[in-house]
């Protein structure tokens, strides 16, 4: 466990609630100028639910909703497969059993019993693991902070989501299951990520409601993107240097504790609270331990940086993308800071990840990291999430660390671990089941489950089409990614 | 032609690399094999137990070889791993039309990118001009090794680069702003180079007889025709000396450069082509090559369309292609065409022919097939070795063997 859990294990897959009298009294409420700081998370949940069904009608009339929200019939139970618990070693032939959208079961043929009325599917030659968890996606838009500032916490990634984009259903074709959307890396701090389920059944979703993720109130989760080194550099009011970056930075969180001081200095008296920011109230949250920060950092110094400020407010940090990792693996090991790597084919693209190296997830490993790798699609293609896990493989990363920082490691790095990541009784039917050994070249998804419902399906020919690419499956928009526009139109920052 | 590199690992001796399959991407695979190679060129390639091993031979094991792979298409050593403006020249924006731009002038042979590539036995590269203008420049074939351009050459100036489609339209009124202007400048300008051309072939015919002295011919067209480097490039491409490499995606653009082959009867390179798959019976009609786009090319902008199976369908339909490494912006700064093959042989492609896309295939569409792309006698003696299946992603290339010698330890 990395991290203070925001939420408890029971939770709701979707907002159930209707818009009940209380919740509409207290977010009300919120209409007074009340701080929600100092109310209780019940309000700020509620507020957000009758904010939403102002803006949807009742659950009914929403059939992607509805859809997702069907429960499960009867169990299912998987049999003859190689099963990948992750959090325990792998099971040939082994049994899995799921039922109203959690995993019942796991074990071998010989110690789990089937229940009479389960669907059997015998699943003889195929592999089955934990959907995968990508810590670091931008499917869906990644339109948070605009330009107009360098430091924007309070801006929401979920408010420029689209739901209808077909990334989704291209990540769904490579495995993944849970998603954390985030903004991009041009600023110092450019908003809230969302952490989201690809909940894309054969009704899809219709809004970004129907696939977040949400804690036991209804609130959705999701962490704080932060970033250093060149990205976040630019013309004024853009910081120059990487001294600039962190003074900026310093000195939002010391507002930040202020704020937070007043707070809770007003107690209960709504007279005496500062007037409501939402930016700082970010970032309260992110030293709260509320809200994970997920920190985009490359090279060795700024990495250095990264701890350092993490050590000086308390915010709970996941390093991202790290390419330099492995010369700091040491001192990541003693600041106790997980790290979500990515894998590319090639270093460089810009100077601070000129030394990106294939074995940067097994230094990190064996100095004792927690190591997740992530997409950062559409730099990498979800579709091949699992080759990343292949090529630290082949730079020596131990075998079973890099399945788990495909899954488990990568729900940990959400603070979702308790829910997701590995296939263990009471964790959501969350599974990918694959044609072989996942670290295989040769390996193809077959079917993706989401809360134990089909949510891709390989043989069938619209999946099809997402999964191998071809008229319509793509994006006809090139991604809006930081610097990648920049870099095509000649030098990346 | 080409020099042996200075901080060459073995003498004059020979090399010998025994395997337990060769790949030859000749038609046939080897069970326990050996290769012998001599003065940098392949002398034997047989069963290892009915080979004669020269005596103080420096001798390679491995699981498995293949020949060293052909890029068909990128930009490295042009582009740089920094991606700043001192290690980018892969496209010069002052001027839509630039075929007179020639790579070699351009080529960093020390770039680490074409090191890097090196290292998972990419042993020739077809680089040059990117992407992103009407015509951005010329390419030029070379080794992966050398500290010289004229050491790692191979051909100079091997084709021509032009994009069609939106990555090379331009905004506000700059031309080209349309497809259409764009058709219209290049035709314009191929029809300014064939009467550029008919012009030098004039000039030719009424040279003076050099016994008599005597002007054959006394009127204007007599008088030389001043060198134009724009044109003189466009002339080797009406003449079928150089290639005309044309970067479409989108099947109009596709349509678009086969019509300008049937009007000006060149040789075309279809270059990307994401949407080759939806164009199958127009490809395959207009007998036309394509350097397919990486299979890990984004699915996005004109390559929305893109499919992982398209090399399996241009292989099924018997349209030569290669697939390429290409040209990225900004990261993986440069791919590895190994990788790329893996993918493509994940989805369709034969494990025969993805091997042949990154080989032979290549090798035979530049040109250079007596010279590279298999393994055969009196090839040069370029070999990629492995531990095991090269498409598998824990493989690992284990040693490059570039002109006979060992040049990289692998990756």
């Amino acid at each position: 466990m990395l991290f203070h859990k925001i939420s408890v294990a029971e939770y709701t897959l979707l907002p159930t609630m209707p818009p009940q009298s209380h919740c509409q009294n207290k977010s009300a409420t919120l209409t007074t100028r009340r701080h929600f700081l100092a109310q209780s998370t019940t309000a700020i949940s509620c507020a957000f639910i009758a904010g939403r069904s102002l803006a949807q009608s009742p659950a009914s009339s929403t059939p992607g909703a509805s859809a997702a929200l069907k429960p499960n019939g009867g169990a299912i139970a998987w049999v003859n497969a190689t099963l990948l618990p992750v959090d325990k070693p792998p099971i040939p032939d082994g049994v899995l059993i799921v039922a109203g959208g959690k995993i019942k079961a796991i074990g071998s043929k010989q110690s789990t019993p089937i229940p009479s009325d389960a669907t059997v599917i015998d699943a003889k030659g195929k592999w089955i693991m934990p959907g995968l968890v990508c810590t670091h996606s931008h499917i869906g838009g990644m339109g948070a902070a605009d330009s107009s500032s360098p430091i924007q916490p309070g801006v929401r990634i979920l408010d420029s989501i689209n739901v209808r984009e077909s990334g989704f259903r291209r990540a769904l074709a490579g495995g993944l299951t849970t998603i954390n959307i985030m903004p991009g890396s041009g600023h110092l701090i450019s908003g809230q990520t969302v952490y989201c389920k690809l909940r894309y059944f054969e009704q899809s979703p219709r809004i970004v409601d129907d696939i977040l993720i949400r804690d036991k109130q209804g609130k959705p989760i999701g962490g704080l993107k932060m970033a250093n080194g060149t990205n976040s550099q630019g013309d004024s009011p853009f910081p120059g240097t990487r001294g600039k970056s962190a003074y900026l930075v310093r000195e939002q969180y010391i507002k930040a504790r202020e704020y937070q001081a007043k707070v809770a200095a007003a107690k209960d008296d709504a007279s005496k609270l500062p007037p409501r920011d939402l930016h700082l109230e970010s970032l309260v949250e992110a030293m709260q331990g509320k809200r994970i920060v997920h920190h985009h950092t490359h090279r060795h110094d700024d990495i250095m940086t990264v701890i350092r400020l993490s050590q000086e407010f308390g915010f709970q940090t996941v390093l991202h993308h790290v390419s330099d990792g492995w010369k700091v693996a040491k001192e990541i090991a003693a600041a106790k800071l997980p790290c979500s790597i990515i894998v590319l084919d090639s270093p460089g693209g810009k100077l601070e990840a000129k030394d990106l190296v294939f074995r940067n997830g097994r230094v990190l490993d064996e100095a004792g990291v927690r190591v997740a790798f992530h997409t950062d699609d559409g730099i990498t293609d979800s579709r091949l999430f699992m080759r990343s896990a292949a090529l630290a493989v082949r730079a020596g990363m131990n075998r079973d660390k890099a399945i788990a920082g495909l899954t488990l490691a990568g729900a940990e790095m959400l603070g979702l671990d308790d829910r997701i990541g590995s296939l263990t009784v009471g964790k959501d039917a969350d599974i990918a089941i694959l044609s072989g050994d996942p670290l295989s070249s040769y390996t193809r998804v077959l079917e993706t489950w989401v809360e134990g419902q089909l949510a891709f399906d390989l043989s069938k020919s619209q999946d099809n089409l997402f999964a191998e690419g071809g008229l319509k499956a793509g994006s006809d928009l090139d991604p809006f990614l930081c610097c990648y526009a920049q870099a095509w139109q000649g030098g990346a920052k | 032609m080409l020099s042996l590199p200075s901080n060459s690992i073995l003498a004059d001796t020979a090399l010998v690399v025994q395997a337990k399959k060769i790949l030859t991407a000749a038609g046939k695979t080897i069970e326990d094999g050996t290769i012998v190679c001599v003065d940098g060129k392949i002398k034997a390639v047989g069963k290892t137990g009915e080979m004669n091993i020269p005596a103080d031979s420096k001798i390679l094991k491995c699981e498995i070889v293949m020949p060293g792979m052909v890029d068909v298409r990128t930009c490295v050593g042009l582009s740089g791993i920094l991606n700043i403006k001192n290690d980018s020249d892969q496209l010069e924006s002052s001027s839509p039309l630039q075929p007179e731009l020639r790579a070699i002038d351009a080529y960093n042979p020390r770039e680490e990118l074409v090191e890097y590539i090196r290292s998972f036995g990419v042993t020739t590269v077809h680089t040059g001009h990117a992407p992103g203008e009407l015509i951005s420049g010329q390419t030029l074939i070379a080794k992966t090794i050398g500290n010289t351009v004229e050491e790692s050459l191979l051909i100079d100036g091997r084709a021509i680069a032009a994009t069609l489609g939106e990555g090379s339209t331009k905004a506000g009124k700059q031309s080209p702003g349309t497809r259409g202007k764009q058709m219209a400048m290049l035709r314009a300008l191929f029809i300014e180079a064939q009467e550029y051309k008919s012009k030098l072939a004039k000039q030719t015919e009424a040279k003076p007889d050099k016994d008599t002295n005597k002007d054959t011919n006394k009127d204007k067209s007599s008088e030389p025709v001043p060198r134009n480097l724009k044109l003189e490039a466009l002339v080797d491409v009406l003449a079928g000396k150089k290639a005309l490499l044309i970067t479409a995606d989108r099947a109009q653009d596709i349509a678009s450069a086969i019509r300008l082959v049937d009007e000006f009867k060149i040789k075309l390179w279809l270059d990307s082509a994401a949407d080759a798959q939806l164009m199958i019976p127009e490809i395959k009609a207009a007998a036309i090559t394509v350097l397919l786009h990486p299979s890990m090319a984004r699915a996005s902008g004109a390559k929305e369309n893109l499919s992982f199976q398209t090399a399996a369908k241009l292989h099924a339909a018997g349209i030569p292609f290669a697939i390429q490494g290409g040209f990225e912006a900004y990261v993986p700064k440069v791919r590895v065409i190994l990788f790329e093959a893996a993918v493509a042989a994940a989805h369709g492609l034969s494990f025969d022919a993805a091997i042949e896309s990154i080989t032979i295939s290549p090798a035979k569409i530049l040109g250079i097939q007596d010279r590279v792309g298999s393994i055969e006698i009196g090839k040069d003696a370029d070999l990629a070795l492995f531990d095991g299946d090269p498409f598998e992603y824990t493989t690992h290339c284990v040693g490059v063997v570039i002109n006979g010698q060992l040049v990289s330890k692998g990756n």
